[in-house]
């Protein structure tokens, strides 16, 4: 047996350096491209005080903008919450064929530029669309350009709670006689509900702020069919950026909230799940 | 072994630097030898003709010309917030003096011979083919069977003229002010869509919605060119609509500027202007072309409604007319 | 009670489990099929039914037709400055990524979960509101407007800030991706190769950089994905000139609006395609372990 001692050597010099420099330019990098442009839209929305940042989130515009937005918003989610379910309850426990290819498909609208994906929703449901539907400029066709644009949320969110679910009380319930509906609702659903919630907070979120997919399908009346972000852009571009700001940080918070919110309900609820 | 992770960390410096060298590269290419045009929605097609005769002639060679199109609104308010713009030709003179005020726009642009406009239209009721709701007139689009489309006024140029022309038709009837807004509030709660600019809202009224389309004769002419199915009415009282053209005082290019823009006003470009369906500025060019564009017995002007900056201060300023009417209240209750 | 344990499947992989299979009845499967039904009607009549149709129109008119309005010099200069923008932010939000994922995940530094939601924020914000922020930073008006303006260089309406909109939008998904790989990967090695002397760079590049390169790349698929794709913020920011600062988003756009439904429907058909080679490239490495399913946009 060798008797060579092996002396650790102290680290370089250099290597000292090397994360204070990092973190630094991390740093910098995100002042440069997050931190600054959120102080400046902080700034913005309070250039005229609070009385100017209550007078631009409470004028009769601004609130139909974010009433419509906060009510479609919370249909698709309702709607994704359902269907984001089903979806995923099939893709894992459902066997067929293209059921990978289905799969995959799922994570299309997250990489599907969203004017594209409104484009495609005018196609097909639009005044030159083949099957007769026009919901061209009508609050159906932001819901449905809404639940593209958010389908994925729930569905991923749901799947691997479902794939890690522990089959055995399923069976045991299943050989004391429990139908296939009250499995679900007593033993499996409560399993999935954080999943659930969570999913539809960030579709919920998602829904709040989109912009692209609506651009071509909506109407974008003041007062009738007019969604907060299209609110916000018209305000950009008449030059009144104050109020901008200020329906912008209103909506962030909106946003926040109920991110908050639902990931609070959703530590609550895997607390109190079988 | 050491070394091997010495060079990948080299390939990693390498595409950073790269894309940070390409980044200020992209960034600090100035322009070449070109002008931007920035310009409202519906002349597009008339200066995809223009632009190529423009650098076919002595004046135009080896000028590049970079369009941009939009509502002439956000065109102008681009611009002001610091698009590099070398000419700007907008649907209405208050989006050029905008850029007077700001200093980006010379004062003395309207001392041309054509009062600083390139092109004139008027507003019409464009209708679906064969008139089949029987439209003659403003009255009729107070009628319960009517929907009528126009872009919305405070974020287009397009429908402040619409605002306008609707508005003063009423006076030359012989109308009351308060008549003419109640006519406007009425008209309004037929309009369904308010579309951000007028070529969206000939987009929606292409896609089959609403009965009528305030427009400009110009929008209906193009689209009837373009094969779409659109018919359209001049009513008898109507507003002459005339759009401004000029150079800006911080353009890069201005002889080259300069050159396109009279390019623009020669006799062959306006007769380009006419054949799209734009009444030229150059009174003999519109001689020649009397028969596409008859004259309506009660043309007006913007001057005859108060110019421009009364009538926008009073409609469409935040406690104007025109918010009133759609907040569903009765004009003139914000002031 | 057989002790039947599923298999640990690495996430989004749906094919090694045996699906459950309740007792034969008539009851159970017609809701197997009804739900089946339910499912992929949805996503065919929201997803892929539009899709199809948009490839097929492109078409219509005929191959030669959707290839010149593909091959306009307007699309080809959107083309590639869309993936100029995706070249400069892609990279730097790589870069980034890895180095907020090292300090998240390695060191004790104040204020982590404030870091980590601020990292997150763009996930949560509309892009219309990241391009007004940066209008409100380098417009006329704005914090740094009046500077770059003196020195002559055009930030707002040109590519500059398209680029840091898109950096903006994208900047989460590296580091949302090599964090949980890092935690689970763990410090082990790395403290013993600094016992052993090797130097921090060294061990960055020997030991960490390998165990995470899934998820690096996993998180590098989606950067691009996010920045291949920005419209909202890009169209905030960008002046909308034609062959100048038109990407291909706002090209499709101009094109719809130009009536030239030939153009827009082929340039959404190029960028539909990017997304369908995105997502394959997501779900080959999702078999590689990376990845979770938590991909905000």
């Amino acid at each position: 047996m060798s008797t060579d001692v092996v002396t650790p050597r102290p680290p370089r010099r250099s290597g000292r350096l090397i994360a204070p420099v990092g973190i630094g330019v991390a740093v910098m990098y995100m002042s440069i491209i997050v931190l600054i442009p959120m102080a400046a839209l902080m700034g913005g929305a309070f250039d005229e005080g609070w009385a100017g940042f209550w007078d631009a989130i409470t004028s009769d515009q601004a609130i139909a903008a974010v009433l419509l937005t906060v009510k479609l918003s919370l249909v698709v989610m309702l709607i994704n919450a359902v269907m984001g379910t089903i979806i995923a309850w099939v893709l894992v426990r459902d066997r067929f064929v293209g059921r990978g290819f289905v799969n995959s498909l799922i994570d299309l609208p997250f990489a599907l530029p969203t004017i594209v994906a409104g484009l495609t929703l005018l196609a097909l449901y639009g005044p030159d669309g083949p099957v007769g539907i026009n919901v061209a400029f009508t609050e159906a066709g932001i819901v449905l350009a809404l639940l593209l644009v958010t389908m994925p949320f729930v569905v991923r969110s749901v799947q691997p709670v479902l794939l890690e679910l522990d089959r055995d009380m399923e069976q045991a319930a299943a050989s004391l006689g429990a139908g296939p509906l009250t499995i679900f609702r007593r033993i499996i659903f409560p399993n999935l509900m954080p999943a659930i919630i969570g999913g539809s907070g960030l579709a919920f979120s998602r829904a709040l702020g989109e912009f692209g997919s609506l651009v071509l399908i909506s109407g974008n009346i003041p007062f009738q069919d007019q969604m907060a972000s299209f609110y916000i852009y018209s305000l950009i571009e008449s030059g009144d950026r104050t109020a901008a700001a200020a329906v912008s940080v209103l909506l962030l918070t909106l946003s926040l909230a109920a991110l908050l919110l639902l990931s609070a309900l959703e530590r609550w609820t895997s607390r109190h799940a079988r | 072994m050491f070394r091997s992770g010495r060079c990948r960390a080299c390939v990693a410096a390498a595409i950073v630097a790269l894309s940070v060298v390409i980044g200020l590269a992209a960034a600090c290419s100035g322009d070449d030898d070109g002008i931007t045009l920035v310009a409202y929605t519906t002349p597009r097609e008339v200066y995809e003709e223009l632009i190529p005769a423009f650098a076919d002639g002595p004046a135009g060679e080896g000028v590049r010309v970079y369009q941009s199109y939009g509502p002439s609104g956000d065109q102008s308010r681009i611009v002001e917030s610091g698009l590099d713009a070398d000419v700007v030709a907008l649907a209405l003179e208050p989006d050029i003096m905008r850029l007077v005020d700001e200093g980006l726009v010379d004062a003395d642009w309207a001392g041309g011979p054509t009062a600083g406009f390139v092109s004139n239209s008027v507003v019409v009721l464009a209708v679906r083919p064969g008139n089949p709701e029987g439209v003659r007139d403003w009255d009729d689009l107070l009628r319960d069977d009517i929907e009528v489309i126009t872009p919305n006024p405070l974020t287009s140029g397009g429908a402040q003229w619409n605002v306008a022309a609707a508005y003063g038709a009423q006076l030359e009837r012989g109308r009351t002010h308060e008549q003419a807004l109640e006519y406007l509030a009425a008209m309004f709660a037929n309009v369904d869509v308010q579309p951000k600019g007028s070529r969206e809202a000939l987009q929606i009224f292409r896609a089959g919605k609403g009965d009528v389309l305030i427009a400009y004769e110009n929008e209906a002419i193009t689209a009837r060119q373009n094969g779409e199915e659109v018919d359209y009415v001049i009513p008898d009282e109507t507003i002459l609509i005339q759009n401004p053209i000029a150079v800006t005082s911080g353009s890069g290019n201005p002889a080259a500027a300069e050159a396109f823009v009279r390019h623009l006003l020669t006799p062959s470009s306006q007769g380009v202007f006419a054949d799209k369906g734009y009444r030229p500025v150059l009174p003999s060019v519109l001689a020649e072309h009397a028969e596409a564009f008859p004259e309506p017995p009660g043309l007006f002007t913007i001057e005859d409604v108060g110019g421009w900056d009364d009538f926008r201060s009073d409609f469409f300023s935040s406690d104007g007319y025109m918010v009133d009417i759609f907040a569903g209240d009765a004009p003139g209750d914000r002031r | 009670m057989p002790a039947e344990a599923p298999a640990a499947a690495p996430r989004g992989d749906v094919t090694t489990i045996a699906p459950y299979r309740p007792p034969a009845n008539r009851g159970a499967t017609a809701a197997r099929w009804g739900l089946r039904l339910a499912a992929l009607g949805y996503v065919a009549a929201i997803l892929l039914g539009p899709l199809a149709l948009v490839f097929y129109n492109t078409f219509q008119s005929g191959f030669g037709e959707a290839w010149a309005a593909v091959t306009s010099p307007a699309a080809l200069h959107a083309l590639y400055l869309t993936i100029l923008i995706a070249l400069i932010a892609v990279p730097l939000n790589a870069v980034f990524g890895v180095a907020a994922a090292l300090v998240l995940v390695r060191r004790r530094v104040p204020g982590r979960s404030l870091i980590s939601a601020l990292i997150d924020l763009p996930l949560a914000l509309s892009p219309v509101v990241v391009g007004l922020s940066i209008v409100l930073v380098w417009g006329q008006d704005g914090w740094f407007g009046p500077a770059t303006e003196a020195t002559g260089v055009q930030v707002l309406f040109a590519l500059p800030a398209m680029v840091l909109a898109t950096i903006f939008v994208s900047l989460p998904f590296v580091v949302r991706e090599v964090v949980p790989v890092l935690r689970e990967v763990g410090s082990d090695q790395e403290e013993a190769a600094s016992t052993l002397g090797a130097g921090a760079v060294q061990t960055f590049w020997r030991i960490t950089l390998p165990a995470i390169r899934w998820g690096i790349i996993y998180g590098v698929v989606l950067t691009t994905a996010r920045a291949l794709g920005e419209y909202g913020a890009v169209r905030v920011v960008s002046g909308g000139i034609a062959e100048k600062t038109e990407t291909m988003t706002l090209h499709v756009e101009e094109r719809f609006q130009a009536f030239d439904y030939v153009a827009a429907y082929g340039s959404s058909m190029v960028l539909a395609i990017l997304a369908l080679v995105v997502v394959l490239a997501m779900n080959l490495l999702n078999r590689k372990g990376g990845g979770d399913g938590d991909h905000g946009h």
